[in-house]
């Protein structure tokens, strides 16, 4: 009889615990956004998702992109995302309708814009110049 | 090197040997200049002077009449608030938008990933100025209107174009701007 409670008891407890366990509390603060938690059924379409998601900036927290935020926002822009690779919508439509409202910030990826073109080219002009400077430390022999 | 003579050593090393402390000091500045002032980080929605993306969104309120984007082209100059019932800044900013709608001003809201129940309790505590809400659960509108973050709030002129972004909540001092940036998009 005695066994029988603390069983009884023990059960209990254990369905408290399981009920406050992180996992239940993260499921009630679920986002409303469809799918911002839940992957898409086809395979090739998440990846294709999961590879755009990883190169967008998160709004709020800056330094994260949308794949690793927790943020709500976060979590309406991979809703948003997967929704439209779903919907048969190509990555880059998908990049270029959010750089449209938010600007370049949002898009981890660099594009070449009449701002950003220096930051090409510099390199470049860099290179070409230290090989015009030092064209003579390469020809061998020549000197002793 | 070392043996050279002195007479080796050219003349534009006398000042070329202060120009890494040069440099350093240029570096030191520009940190203490970008700790002090940190750089704005709000992104700004590129939706100025555009029109209203459309949307049709259901009322998050039993028997409520949603909020579409024809509905905000009526002919005058009108607020659209980004609100949430989870979002804390805005409930410092209902006593300004209270103020605004007893002003005349028509506010419209749309409430972003928010549960009716929440809302409801929101709206009970904090007043209703809104004329019209839409419940935007997924976040698109939100996205698609270029906010970053909730509270925000924008300035719609009578044709449904957006004049005017304000993010982040409406304090005291901000009535005023507003209310000259609707007088402005009159």
């Amino acid at each position: 009889m005695s066994r029988a409670l603390f069983r009884l008891g023990l059960v209990l407890m254990l369905a408290i615990a399981a009920m406050l366990s992180p996992a239940v509390i993260a499921q009630e603060m679920e986002s409303t956004a469809p799918y911002a938690y839940r992957q898409l059924d086809d395979a090739s379409q998440e990846a294709k998702a999961q590879k755009l998601m990883e190169t967008l900036r998160c709004l709020q927290c800056q330094g994260q992109s949308i794949a690793d935020s927790d943020a709500p926002i976060a979590g309406s822009m991979r809703s948003l995302v997967r929704e439209r690779i779903a919907a048969g919508e190509q990555p880059e439509a998908i990049r270029s309708w959010l750089i449209e409202r938010y600007g370049d910030y949002v898009s981890y990826a660099p594009r070449v814009s009449t701002l950003t073109w220096p930051l090409f080219v510099l390199p470049i002009a860099l290179i070409a110049l230290a090989a015009f400077l030092l064209r003579n430390r390469f020809v061998f022999g020549r000197r002793a | 090197m070392s043996g050279a003579p002195p007479s080796s050593v050219r003349k534009g090393s006398a000042w070329a040997i202060w120009l890494p402390l040069a440099l350093f000091v240029v570096f030191v500045v520009l940190v203490t200049v970008g700790l002090l002032r940190p750089a704005d980080r709000n992104v700004a929605s590129t939706l100025i002077d555009r029109p209203l993306p459309s949307f049709n969104l259901p009322s998050p309120l039993p028997g409520g009449a949603g909020l579409k984007s024809a509905d905000l082209s009526g002919g005058r100059p009108r607020l659209l608030n980004i609100f949430a019932s989870w979002c804390v800044p805005c409930r410092v900013e209902a006593p300004q938008l209270a103020q605004l709608a007893k002003a005349g001003v028509t506010i419209d809201g749309i409430s972003v990933r928010d549960r009716p129940d929440a809302l409801q309790a929101f709206l009970a505590e904090n007043g209703n100025p809104y004329s019209r809400i839409g419940a935007d659960n997924a976040g698109s509108v939100q996205l698609a209107l270029g906010s970053s973050g909730v509270p925000e709030t924008y300035v719609i002129d009578g044709k449904g174009r957006v004049r005017y972004q304000h993010i982040g909540e409406i304090r005291p001092e901000h009535v005023a701007l507003l209310l000259g940036k609707l007088e402005a998009a009159k």
